[in-house]
């Protein structure tokens, strides 16, 4: 066993581990916690392929944006466990269902005669100085161009349509228009009133 | 340093000994960077106090020295803090997460530190030379928010939970800046790694440095760093006058050390930063004699003093923002300077070399 193989149990051992705690971890937070180890660690198997900017990108989008908007939700749920636990039967036939298809697919890709490993030969070493972020960078913009600009104009309605879906006019609220504020002039403020002084009794 | 690598594969045999050979090699390495950085961190922690408190007509800490020195008055304490900090008891509050309550400085130190491997510190040392330096630190930073926000969820208590709500979103926000901003840095410099970015700045003199071209950037990208670290003004995660401390109310002794430590060395990482992208890194301002007899670590050295200076002055000088005031900073005013500032760079890449190679244009776009 060389040194890469053992990075790579260790870390398929980690991600396998702390994929089974997201699904059986009691406490929600506890699973959101277990599945940004489970996208650290697969994004350390992904360093192993070469694919850094894959990598580092999961890390900086899943880990660092996604999963820290999950937490923040997730932290705020008052759940009551007995309740999560209540229909555990009656959804279990419908679970197992799903988790059979899964396999099956998963087995179907793994086990058939176009998809196995025998089928990819193991793409050649690249020299250390070999940057595949300009290649992806390449590719993207060159003849992946409709399809990426496709999911881009699909993620600007999505923008849109989250922002549509939380934007509405409520009366009473205390927001400030800042424009408003810093025009704001002293004489709009403070008024200067001339006093005779008083006589002491 | 052949003979250690000898010494290795004769002790561990021909297929571990060159494995370990590096792994020792960048323990080593790693301690080389680590330990300076955190005498950077106590002495920043001193400088800070002292500087404030001239700016405040005070004199700051001046009692604590080595030996009974006199006029070395004050250059001990940040020693006798550590001292101090080790000794104290760590107290975990009834009713917190214990195994998160004790992960969450960890998780808040880890990254700060990890950021370091790729940062240069002269045109040959670095640590990990890396394609996707910049990459790697922004993901990196972005990983340093879940140690404050697991801090205030495990400490059970609810100053420590707004604290950290605040954090989180706060954070979340500004990285999108932070990254928009060096965006326009990795189009004027075609490459993700630290060294290369440098090296896109030389050319003579400081007028090279990007902090020309991009000086809306610039300063998007270093208040973006101050909202990250969550210093003052944006130290509303702290907040000691609505809760308390925020994230780190329940902490004590080395526990709270770390987080002190973290977000030093934060800040100390960001300044490093804006250096190596905007200011020039290790070069020089003028190409000629005297300054270019100093040597380049000297000079990064100066320019990343010169910028902590500026977050200790910010602290000093400015109140704390309102939390919606924040947010509108971010959204409102920071995004979409940085998206126009990418059109504005992407279409002066597209002019013809005619123009791109003339006086100024071609001081930046080679």
């Amino acid at each position: 066993m060389s040194f890469p193989d053992i990075i790579f149990y260790f870390f398929s051992t980690v991600l396998v581990a702390s994929a089974l705690g997201v699904i059986t971890a009691r406490n929600p937070v506890h699973s959101a916690l277990l599945l940004v180890l489970a996208f650290f660690t697969s994004a350390g198997l992904w360093l192993l392929l070469e694919a850094e900017f894959l990598a580092i990108t999961l890390v900086l989008v899943y880990v660092g944006a996604v999963m820290v908007l999950f937490l923040f939700v997730v932290m705020m749920l008052d759940i009551n466990l007995d309740y999560l636990r209540e229909g555990f039967w009656k959804w279990f036939p419908f679970g197992a269902f799903l988790a059979l298809v899964m396999a099956t697919e998963m087995a179907a890709v793994l086990m058939g005669k176009q998809f196995g490993a025998d089928q990819m030969p193991a793409p050649p070493a690249r020299a250390a100085d070999y940057s595949n972020t300009k290649e992806l960078g390449r590719l993207i913009y060159t003849e992946y161009v409709y399809a990426f600009e496709l999911a881009a104009v699909i993620l600007l309605v999505a923008i849109v349509a989250a922002i549509a879906l939380t934007l509405r006019q409520r009366i009473g609220t205390k927001s400030m228009d800042v424009a408003k504020q810093v025009a704001v002039k002293r004489e709009d403020r403070i008024r200067m009133v001339s006093m005779p002084s008083e006589k002491k009794e | 340093m052949e003979y250690a690598q000898q010494l290795f594969g004769n002790f561990f045999g021909p297929e571990w000994g060159p494995v370990l050979y590096v792994v020792a090699k960048d323990v080593l390495l790693i301690f080389a960077i680590v330990l300076p950085l955190m005498l950077a961190v106590a002495y920043l922690t001193f400088a800070e106090r002292k500087i404030i408190a001239f700016m405040q007509m005070r004199v700051g800490p001046n009692r604590v020295t080595f030996f009974g020195i006199p006029w070395l008055g004050g250059w001990a304490q940040p020693i006798a803090d550590a001292v101090k900090a080790v000794m104290k008891e760590i107290i975990i509050p009834s009713g917190a997460n214990k195994v998160l309550f004790v992960l969450a400085p960890v998780l808040t130190f880890a990254p700060a530190l990890a950021a370091w491997a790729v940062v240069p510190f002269s045109p040959e040392v670095v640590l990990a030379d890396i394609n996707a330096g910049l990459l790697y630190i922004l993901a990196m930073t972005s990983m340093g928010v879940y140690g404050v926000i697991i801090a205030g969820w495990a400490s059970n208590s609810k100053y420590a939970f707004l604290g950290a709500m605040r954090s989180a979103a706060q954070v979340v926000s500004y990285e999108l800046a932070m990254g928009f901003a060096l965006v326009c840095v990795l189009m004027m410099s075609q490459s993700l790694n630290l060294g290369d970015i440098v090296k896109g700045q030389q050319g003579g003199s400081l007028l090279n440095w990007y902090v020309l071209p991009l000086f809306p950037m610039f300063l998007v990208y270093f208040i973006s760093g101050v909202a990250e670290t969550n210093r003052a003004p944006f130290d509303v995660a702290e907040g000691e006058s609505e809760i308390v401390a925020g994230f780190h109310v329940e902490y004590s002794g080395m526990a709270f050390t770390v987080f002190f430590l973290a977000e030093y060395s934060n800040m100390i990482l960001v300044a490093t930063l804006a250096t190596i992208i905007f200011l020039g890194g290790w070069l020089p301002p003028i190409n000629i004699a005297p300054f270019t007899l100093i040597p380049g670590f000297i000079w990064l050295i100066l320019k990343i003093g010169f910028l902590l200076f500026c977050f200790l002055w910010f602290r000093a000088t400015f109140p704390r923002y309102r939390y919606d005031q924040i947010m509108r900073l971010g959204w409102k005013v920071f995004i979409p300077i940085t998206l126009v500032w990418i059109l504005v760079i992407g279409l002066v890449m597209q002019f013809p070399p005619s123009i791109r190679n003339a006086f100024p244009l071609n001081l930046w776009f080679h």
